[in-house]
């Protein structure tokens, strides 16, 4: 493949087999899909601080059918709620973040000029493509779209007649889900061979950069735990169009007996979690690897204890497949083997610990940089602990069973997951937006940004932990029905106001991300002063990364104010001087 | 400037990963056999007899595409074994489907009224499997047409030392499906 080959606008932009155009395909059609996902929380949002209130804004958004004189349709907050977790959950926090930063930084981090296969890579962003098609058309099926949860529990979601969002919309989903697995699947394969093949000359396992362990660490968990949502999704499939038992049994449906016998509901649980679980670690992996980096560029230090990182991955890698249960505990789950699943799901505390504790040793006593990048890993250092905390009473199924549920859960997984990753994704564009388009984000809106999402972000899952002490269940439509909890009106409305306020601080980024594309401050090649090989590459895109030779490899990715040095950072490719040791 | 990729290796490779995502899939079926089974209200039935044959037409087709690797790389005649390799495959294919007529025969139904798990887990699991063999005989076609063409050579192997990995796998995938059902 030459490097001045011609390029079309199709070959360029659209089917396009260089890596790092597939990154910022995925990470537009991630960034386009998290504004739908918000909009759609904001909009339940505001039936639940205001239940059965007229909003125009609500007509407006979805119609007469689905908001009669602006109030929200029972059904349509079903679905909202159903879709915005289905979109933030795997098209923002999976192939967004993965999608964008595996792209994007293994070729260039480890010193390769593609991936091992940029057909299957370019295949893999299509079929991302075409599954992001078909669940937007989703929303638009007269039935409405699917309703059962993200986690598209049977009977509901198995059985067409059920609700209205059972039917068509329930179909479209599943077949979604079924092209986004194949798209993870491909960008995993690719994203393995790679690494263990396409190492630079130096470039050993343990010189790799920690975004590199990760998102190679994230692809080994994707290839484990997809195929089994596949299988999963697949009977689920059977049981709803073909007639099977699998998932279902006994069930009368308007009045009539179904042929149903001897399937078993809890059984999807187990399938469904077995990749549920190993998805929140897809999710959070790729944004503790880019927050590793992020740090310790910024602190100007080396990051804190390498081996022990790399290990506490690989760790929580292999603890998150054997804590599945841990999602159903309420399920009629035999006491003992709760308890067996407590300890395995509690031992995660102790690789998330070191974690912690590196990052907060590598920031000790550092002069510290506070880019806005910076901002967003130490924010997420902040809702890592805070949201892990609370883990630890959901993972305890004595204590688990009192809140299961309810809002308390709610709160817990959107701090540890949602916007901890986010922040790691927020951190990844803002540090490598320069290296992605050669100019550089605005600096003061980043500010702004970060400021503002951050106190909006606590704002809204702070006070849900209150709301699940207190009780209050999660995805009712409606919380005005039950007077134990009309006392809670007001922290709903908090929450909606600090939703609204995040909600509306996003378009700041995109503004941002948008107008700096064209008209940011030109960078220079390497503008942290960092040490990784993507910096070394010239500012210019070009297919195959250098021109001449690829760079070779000396040194660890961390050697940040070392001692002796002229600078403080020597990037990788940096021969080792006479008497000079390794870190 | 050349991508120098060891394409050799890195295909090798991403056909195994790709094989180890196969096994999770079946891995997870199976799992899900396992704890259906264990809950009660299963129906037990016998392996129809065709599936034997289909065991055997599948041993067979991978000692041929064993050999005809080894005589590939001796630089011998090829076309004739991969060529029955195939025939074998598409018994394979005709021995599952009358495999499930004859499970039809006998009351066992994939769905509807009178359906239960037991029957429907093993009509959609071989079906599955099948599914993947198609896979398997297309890449198999295409060997053969190579074959003819006399396009392996023993520097030149790679797309029939691929067709043969995924071959054998899925001969050892029937076989451990075949035992599962037999004794689980």
């Amino acid at each position: 493949m030459s490097e001045d080959h011609k390029e079309t606008f199709i070959t360029k932009y659209i089917f396009c087999q260089d890596h790092k155009m597939i990154a910022k395909q995925f990470l537009i059609t991630g960034m386009l899909m998290g504004i739908v996902g918000m909009v759609m929380s904001l909009l339940f949002r505001l039936q639940l601080s205001n239940p059965g209130e007229s909003f125009a804004v609500l007509e407006w958004f979805l119609g007469e059918k689905w908001a009669p004189d602006g109030v929200l349709d029972p059904n349509m907050y079903l679905a909202l709620v159903t879709m915005h977790g289905t979109i933030l959950v795997f098209w923002v926090l999976t192939a967004g973040l993965t999608g964008t930063f595996a792209n994007f930084l293994i070729p260039l981090q480890i010193g390769a000029r593609d991936m091992a296969s940029g057909f299957l890579n370019m295949l893999s962003y299509w079929f991302f493509f075409g599954a992001t098609i078909v669940m937007i058309c989703s929303l638009f099926v007269e039935s409405g779209p699917a309703s059962a949860g993200w986690t598209v529990y049977p009977p509901l979601s198995a059985l067409p007649e059920a609700i209205p969002g059972s039917g068509f919309g329930q179909d479209l989903w599943l077949v979604g889900m079924a092209l986004f697995i194949v798209s993870s699947l491909l960008g995993g394969l690719n994203y393995i061979v790679t690494v263990l093949n396409l190492r630079t000359l130096g470039m050993s396992m343990m010189r790799l950069p920690l975004t590199i362990w990760a998102l190679f660490i994230t692809a080994i968990i994707g290839v484990l735990s997809f195929p089994v949502l596949f299988a999963c999704a697949l009977l689920l499939i059977f049981d709803r169009s073909f007639g099977t038992s699998f998932y279902l049994s006994d069930i009368i449906l308007n009045g009539e007996a179904l042929h149903n016998t001897g399937g078993s509901p809890i059984l999807f649980e187990h399938l469904f979690w077995f990749l549920g679980h190993p998805e929140v670690y897809i999710i959070l992996l790729p944004a503790l690897g880019l927050v590793s980096e992020v740090i310790s560029v910024n602190s100007r230090k080396p990051i804190f204890g390498y081996k022990a990182m790399v290990g506490a991955l690989i760790a929580i890698a292999f603890l998150s497949f054997i804590v599945w249960g841990h999602h159903m505990f309420i399920t009629g789950m035999d006491p003992f083997l709760g308890s067996v699943f407590t300890f395995t799901t509690l031992l995660i505390a102790i690789p998330s610990g070191v974690k912690v504790f590196n990052y907060l040793t590598t920031l000790w006593k550092a002069s510290i940089r506070f880019t806005p990048a910076m901002l967003f890993a130490i924010g997420f250092i902040s809702t890592f602990i805070t949201g892990g905390l609370t883990g630890l009473v959901l993972g305890d199924s004595a204590l688990d069973i009192n809140v299961h549920d309810t809002y308390f859960v709610v709160g817990h997984f959107h701090i540890v997951m949602g916007i901890s990753a986010i922040y790691g994704m927020f951190a990844g564009v803002y540090h490598w937006f320069p290296k992605m388009y050669g100019r550089m984000m605005n600096k003061k809106l980043g500010y702004i940004h970060f400021w503002i999402t951050f106190i909006s972000a606590y704002g809204v899952f702070f006070p849900m932990h209150f709301l699940g002490l207190a009780g209050l269940p999660r995805r009712y439509y409606t919380n005005s029905e039950f007077p134990m909890f009309d006392n809670l009106t007001d922290i709903n409305d908090v929450i909606t106001f600090f939703a609204i306020i995040g909600g509306l601080i996003q378009l700041i980024f995109v503004f941002n991300f948008f107008y700096s594309i064209f008209k940011g401050r030109k960078t220079v090649q390497n503008p942290w002063k960092s040490n990784t090989l993507e910096w070394t590459a010239p500012i210019e895109r070009m297919h195959g990364n250098w021109p001449g030779e690829i760079p070779e490899v000396h040194r660890w990715a961390y050697d940040y104010s070392k001692p002796g040095a002229e600078e403080d950072f020597i990037a990788q490719n940096i021969p080792l001087k006479e008497g000079e040791t390794e870190h | 400037m050349e991508l120098t990729i060891n394409k050799n290796k890195t295909s090798k490779q991403l056909l195994w990963i790709g094989i180890v995502a196969i096994i999770m899939f079946f891995a997870g079926l199976t799992s899900a056999y396992v704890v259906r089974k264990a809950e009660g209200n299963w129906l037990e039935f016998v392996m129809p007899s065709w599936f034997l044959l289909s065991t055997i037409a599948i041993i067979i087709s991978s000692i041929l595409l064993w050999i005809s690797v080894k005589r590939i790389k001796a630089d011998k005649h090829s076309f004739i074994f991969i060529f029955i390799t195939l025939l074998l495959g598409i018994l394979f294919s005709y021995s599952q489907i009358q495999g499930w007529q004859q499970l039809v025969s006998e009351g066992i139904y994939l769905t509807g009224e009178g359906s239960n798990p037991s029957g429907s887990f093993l009509y959609v699991i071989t079906l599955l499997h099948l599914l993947h063999l198609a896979g398997g005989l297309i890449t198999l076609g295409v060997s053969t047409i190579n074959a003819k063409k006399g396009k392996y050579t023993s520097s030149n192997y790679l797309g029939i030392e691929l067709t043969s990995i995924y071959w054998h796998f899925l001969g050892v995938l029937w076989i451990y499906l075949f035992l599962f059902f037999q004794y689980i």
